[in-house]
């Protein structure tokens, strides 16, 4: 068989994932297509796959956190969180958003779950974004409008959480890298991925107060207009 | 002292991979409560805490055989996925009033034990102790680390107890609430750890040799230039395709990132943390990456389903300039 065959293994996590199958059974059968196009034995394949799953069990060592995790939601940690976003008053929908991205982004950071669509943009930040909307446009705001701020609402969330978590060297995507380039030989350790994750945290935080002062300056001209 | 401590590392790290492994024997037991699928759930979440607990006794013991029954048990557990038999069990929802009454009561307190968690882990992470060792009669230096998970595992468990002293929890309440987070986790939990799996297999089989080997023949090797751009621009791509950044790297490090910049002299720390991020650029463009751009599109009643894609291009372009900029200032 050609080298490319073992290939095999990529296409089917491509396809699988994009197909939305179950994650765990493509990962597997990708595994195990690529092992049998490598002409590696079937018993050689399962045990380099269970090896490779013990020794990587600190990606999953976030279980342990689980119980504390219940404690602090069944006593108030996102209701709390919300009485203290609420307490700042509200200014533009441009600054709402980029004081959501900053919170968000620091509390990714120290791997604070405080944050979600449904948790928190839905139910306190779009509201607040968008009253501050009809404030500044004196009252009514079009339906673009209205779509373009649940749009940056949404996209907030996703800012701050995307580029915070890795911030954090027990979070999952740092293990991963960790793990990986472990694997490959480096002698890394995760407060080194952790740290070289910083600059591009504040690059986005640089980059979401723009686009979102753009959105205010835009908001202001459509008032002019009127 | 030191010395015995680090000796004791691997130990201690079995202990909480033991409690990782509890929560899900729990999870389980609680899973045979369930109305869909009892026995499926619980068999799932059994399997998987043993696995945590006896992994890496059982490769001790039998070497490859054990190894081979290890990676036989993943796929009984993806045949249960597979054929959805792990369910979410039913649980009494917590009125709002009483977790609004919790935050009056305890105010800011409450962030105690999140704070604990987040601060001890990333201290303990920072830990660095030189000690000398004799071996053989020559002297040595060491440096004593707090392993990963023993730092994880201390700052929970210091977590935990706080909060049980500031709420006075009980344990019913705890284990209703945990293993439910972890029933609506879900398999999805297990990503990483089985991309891990996968990337060794593929690291066997000489994935990404194939792949680097492909990419060599389209592109000079000596450019760190190029290389990064390749890299940054791969990771995106593929990441737009599986919607998954997780799944692209394990695929493109291998193949991409390793040969083609860290090999030309590229810091891997940096390489590896940039790399991962540029994949977050390309979960901000991709419809695949449903729960963060499509779920929310519906949760907030958008006209269209890509709003948010629509509001993520301009900032996920300026940050892919970046970190190609960032790698090629940064790493080398």
């Amino acid at each position: 068989m050609p080298d490319w065959f073992t290939l095999i293994g990529v296409v089917i996590i491509v396809v699988g994932f994009a197909l939305k199958l179950d994650v765990l059974a493509v990962i597997l059968i990708a595994g195990l297509a690529t092992g049998l196009a490598a002409q590696m034995d079937v018993m050689e394949i399962f045990a380099v796959l269970g090896r490779g799953f013990v020794n990587n069990r600190l990606m999953t060592i976030f279980f342990i956190s689980f119980p504390v995790i219940a404690i602090i939601e069944r006593y108030g940690l996102k209701e709390q969180s919300a009485n203290l976003i609420s307490k700042i008053k509200k200014a533009s929908v441009g600054k709402v958003l980029m004081i959501y991205t900053f919170i968000r982004w620091l509390a990714a950071a120290f791997s604070v779950r405080l944050g979600g669509h449904v948790q928190f943009i839905r139910p306190l930040i779009l509201p607040m974004a968008l009253a501050a909307g009809i404030t500044d446009k004196n009252g009514s705001l079009s339906e673009d409008e209205e779509d373009e701020i649940k749009g940056l609402a949404a996209a907030s969330e996703n800012y701050g959480n995307f580029y915070g978590q890795n911030i954090f060297p027990a979070a999952s995507g740092v293990v991963l890298i960790q793990g990986t380039l472990v694997t490959a030989g480096y002698e890394i350790t995760l407060a080194d991925v952790a740290t070289a994750s910083i600059p591009i945290g504040i690059v986005m935080l640089i980059a979401a107060v723009a686009q979102f002062y753009f959105f205010d300056k835009k908001l202001a001209k459509g008032v002019s207009k009127k | 002292m030191i010395a015995q401590l680090n000796d004791w590392m691997p130990m201690i790290n079995e202990i909480f991979f033991t409690m990782c492994g509890i929560v899900s024997i729990v999870t389980g037991i609680r899973g045979l409560k369930n109305k869909k699928a009892p026995y499926g759930t619980f068999a799932f979440w059994t399997i998987l805490g043993l696995l945590f607990i006896l992994g890496k006794f059982i490769i001790d013991a039998m070497g490859d055989t054990g190894a081979a029954l290890i990676g036989m048990s993943l796929f009984v557990l993806a045949a249960l996925t597979f054929t959805k038999q792990v369910q979410i069990g039913e649980y009494s929802v917590q009125p709002v009033k009483e977790r609004e009454e919790a935050a009056k009561k305890y105010q800011n307190k409450i962030f105690i034990p999140a704070v604990t968690l987040a601060v001890v882990a990333m201290a303990l992470a920072q830990v660095k102790i030189p000690y000398t060792v004799v071996v053989d009669g020559v002297q040595q230096t060491k440096t004593f680390v707090f392993s990963g998970a023993a730092a994880i595992g201390i700052a929970s468990v210091l977590a935990l107890l706080f909060g049980f002293i500031l709420t006075k929890a009980n344990g019913k309440e705890i284990t209703e609430d945990s293993t439910r987070l972890m029933m609506t986790v879900g398999s999805a939990a297990l990503l990483p750890q089985l991309l891990g799996a996968l990337g060794s297999l593929f690291s066997t089989a000489g994935v990404g040799v194939v792949i680097s080997n492909i990419i060599s023949t389209v592109i000079p090797s000596n450019s760190v230039l190029i290389g990064v751009i390749v890299y940054v621009l791969g990771m995106v791509i593929f990441t737009i395709i599986m919607g998954n950044a997780f799944a692209a790297f394990a695929v493109i490090t291998a193949g991409i990132g390793i040969p083609f910049v860290i090999l030309q002299g590229g810091n891997p720390a940096i390489v590896g943390a940039l790399g991962m991020t540029s994949g977050y650029c390309g979960t901000l463009l991709t419809p695949m990456a449903a729960n963060f751009n499509i779920v929310p599109s519906a949760v907030l009643e958008t006209k269209s389903r890509y709003t948010v894609i629509k509001a993520q291009v301009p900032i996920s372009l300026t940050l892919i300039v970046a970190h190609i900029i960032l790698m090629l200032v940064l790493a080398f």
